[in-house]
């Protein structure tokens, strides 16, 4: 089982993108637990979402306080909360940004970093505006990429199914995801 | 409307319905006997209103038509008296029965 | 592998696939998408049922009360303060005897105003006749429903369906939503044999006096234990047509165990790590899931705790003055059954949402495993002192 936290701010699509790679995931088998931060989210503010991903049905019911893997859909979260903390050594750290994984240093000693300009690519598909940029879609295709918990056309699916509009637009966002993730090594 | 008027008596739980319900129409509950007073109608004075047969609360006011004064059910009129006091002409007496 | 919804979906397609005539509910955190999901149904035509909007749970409930009455297959749902303002026409729906189905999303009693998992809200209506069902995952509550329609219309009980707010609720995991046909084969349309009906009029609910009023509270009893037993054939037939199986309770690795941890809703799901863990270490440990709380099994209970020497109940649940509630329940079953009695540990966590882990529950059975014998009734877990 791999349990992954997505960090985001409140309006920003991060319970939907966990609710889409769930979808994803179970379309291509597997046994899935998609979950918010439990109460209250406020727009802008950091908000957490939950998956857990596994060959074997999941019976764990309490949060993620150790976490496989984190998404970080806004890189200015870096500065105001600790997106490391509970995350297992060598997990994966991918990043929505326009640098490249060696600029994070930081982080490359204990973790794994990849990057995807999600933003740019969300503009580039006429997906949400400067100011918010839809990148939960796009961002999906670099974590399928990177983790292997699903495949892309499950993930085309999943998002046709939870996107209410534009949905060419989003999978055609995730595929482009999935092309141009930075990362090293075997993911 | 058919009305299971049959009067059943109950012993116990065994016939007893589930739920707190009688076993057919309340008809079969003939409520006469309350009465000591019962409501007359001087059909000269009425003016067909039908107030009182709005107002009976055991539906013991029969309507016939828009002609004809109301008749009162005595099979289940309980004397209450309130057609008496809600009749606009007065027509109506309580006389002891 | 199914479809990815939500606690709160899967009551919603529950409801869907079991035909259900008429909805009236009120919003309440964190049961709105419930309602919200049916609403949608109604309007697009996908769920032929009457969907009335009320002013307040007592309402909502009274309503629903209304349609079971005259003979629909009739929903409604809750949470919390909602159910506590229902309580009223709660015990009205068991006396009454009408088979209505509630999901109720176990939510913690204000104040402090919390909207996250708890159960004194349904175990506040213990003593009102309706049956009472804890699910431990998305699939049996989905489940649930139906079998809850099935068992109800049998027996003329209302059923409460229970799931924990957000740990169920809101958290979306692979459900499979079976074919309206299919259900159909298992679940009849409901045809009452009393209703109110203006060809064969009634008096219904009128006064019940010294001289049938307690005949009528022994027939509920008798239905409830009569439940038991449809609950259990219900449940094999629920598994020969949609291949899941569900009873009373359910066990989970108790062969060989000399030590039965006893738990409901998700924190049992949960346990299931902790028991591995602790098997793993050689400790012979098994799990007792309590899945209908009203009626009582009993039976269940005294069939896998008799011989044993200690059972551990955690209840998210508190009887204050008392202990937890389960806890208690389990102890009193005892009292009358012969046999060897375990020692039985009662620890009260997770209060109001507090996250219960596979560790905190590793930590209870540590402790009780220290102990000879529990000191007192309440062992609280994770208390900040």
């Amino acid at each position: 089982m791999i349990e992954i936290l997505i960090h985001g701010r409140g309006g920003q699509g991060g319970v939907k993108a966990s609710l889409s790679l769930a979808s994803a995931a179970a379309k291509s088998g597997k046994y899935v637990q998609s979950f918010p931060e439990f109460g209250v989210e406020r727009r802008g503010a950091p908000v957490k979402a939950f998956n857990r991903i596994s060959d074997e049905p999941i019976v764990i019911r309490s949060k993620i306080y150790n976490p496989d893997h984190v998404v970080v859909l806004d890189h200015t979260l870096i500065q105001s909360i600790n997106i490391t903390e509970g995350l297992k050594k060598g997990g994966w750290i991918i990043i929505n940004t326009n640098k490249k994984p060696g600029d994070f240093k930081e982080f490359c000693k204990n973790y794994k970093v990849a990057t995807i300009n999600a933003k740019e690519i969300a503009l580039r598909n006429r997906l949400g505006s400067r100011a918010a940029p839809i990148v939960n879609t796009a961002i999906l295709g670099a974590v399928i990429k990177v983790l292997k918990v699903s495949d892309k056309e499950s993930l085309a699916i999943a998002i046709k199914e939870f996107v209410p509009v534009k949905r060419e637009e989003n999978v055609k966002a995730a595929y482009e995801a999935y092309d141009e993730v930075i990362f090293e090594g075997e993911a | 409307m058919k009305h299971n008027k049959k009067k059943v008596e109950i012993n116990g739980a065994s016939n007893m319905p589930d739920m707190p319900a009688s076993l057919g129409s309340m008809a079969s509950n003939k409520t006469s006997s309350w009465r000591n007073l019962r409501p007359e109608i001087d059909e000269s004075k009425c003016i067909k209103c039908f107030i009182c047969w709005k107002f009976c609360p055991d539906a013991a006011i029969d309507f016939i038509d828009e002609n004809t004064p109301p008749k009162i059910n005595y099979d289940y009129c309980k004397g209450c008296g309130i057609c008496a006091v809600e009749c606009p002409t007065k027509c109506i007496e309580m006389v002891e029965e | 592998m199914g479809k990815v919804i939500l606690g709160n979906h899967a009551v919603s397609y529950g409801v869907l696939v079991s035909r259900v005539q008429t909805i009236a509910a009120y919003p309440i955190t964190p049961q709105t998408l419930i309602v919200e999901r049916l609403s949608e149904m109604v309007a697009d035509g996908e769920l032929d049922a009457i969907f009335t909007k009320v002013e307040s749970e007592h309402s909502a409930l009274a309503s629903t009360i209304g349609s079971s009455s005259v003979g629909a297959r009739a929903f409604t749902a809750t949470s919390s303060q909602g159910l506590a303002l229902m309580h009223e026409m709660i015990h009205w729906t068991a006396g009454a005897r009408l088979p209505i189905v509630l999901a109720n999303v176990n939510r913690a009693m204000a104040p402090g105003w919390n909207i996250w998992t708890d159960q004194n809200d349904s175990l506040s209506c213990r003593d009102t006749g309706w049956m009472q069902v804890y699910c431990q995952n998305n699939q049996e509550v989905l489940d649930s429903i139906i079998m809850g329609y099935k068992v109800s219309e049998q027996v003329l009980l209302p059923t409460m369906v229970s799931l924990d707010a957000f740990v169920l609720s809101h958290t979306a995991e692979n459900v499979d939503i079976p074919d309206v046909k299919l259900v159909d084969k298992y679940l009849p349309p409901y045809k009452p044999e009393i209703k109110m009906d203006i060809d064969d009029p009634r008096s219904f609910g009128a006064l019940s006096s010294p001289d049938n009023y307690m005949e009528f509270r022994y027939k509920m009893q008798e239905a409830m234990d009569k439940a038991e037993d449809i609950i259990i054939k219900e449940g094999k037939e629920f598994e020969r047509i949609f291949g899941r199986k569900y009873g009373m309770v359910e066990e989970y690795r108790t062969e060989g165990a000399e030590i039965i941890l006893v738990v409901s809703a998700t924190i049992a799901s949960t346990a299931r790590a902790s028991i591995d863990s602790l098997r793993a270490k050689g400790i012979k440990i098994g799990l007792l899931r309590i899945r209908v709380f009203r009626p009582f099994p009993v039976k269940d209970i005294a069939r896998v705790l008799l011989n044993k020497k200690k059972a551990i109940v955690i209840d998210r649940n508190i009887s204050y003055g008392k202990s937890g509630i389960f806890f208690d329940e389990i102890k009193g079953a005892f009292y009358n059954i012969e046999g060897e009695k375990p020692k039985i540990f009662g620890y009260i966590a997770g209060l109001g949402g507090r996250d219960v882990t596979p560790e905190a529950i590793s930590d209870m059975v540590n402790d009780a495993m220290r102990k000879d014998k529990p000191e007192k009734d309440i062992i609280w877990s994770g208390v900040k002192l």
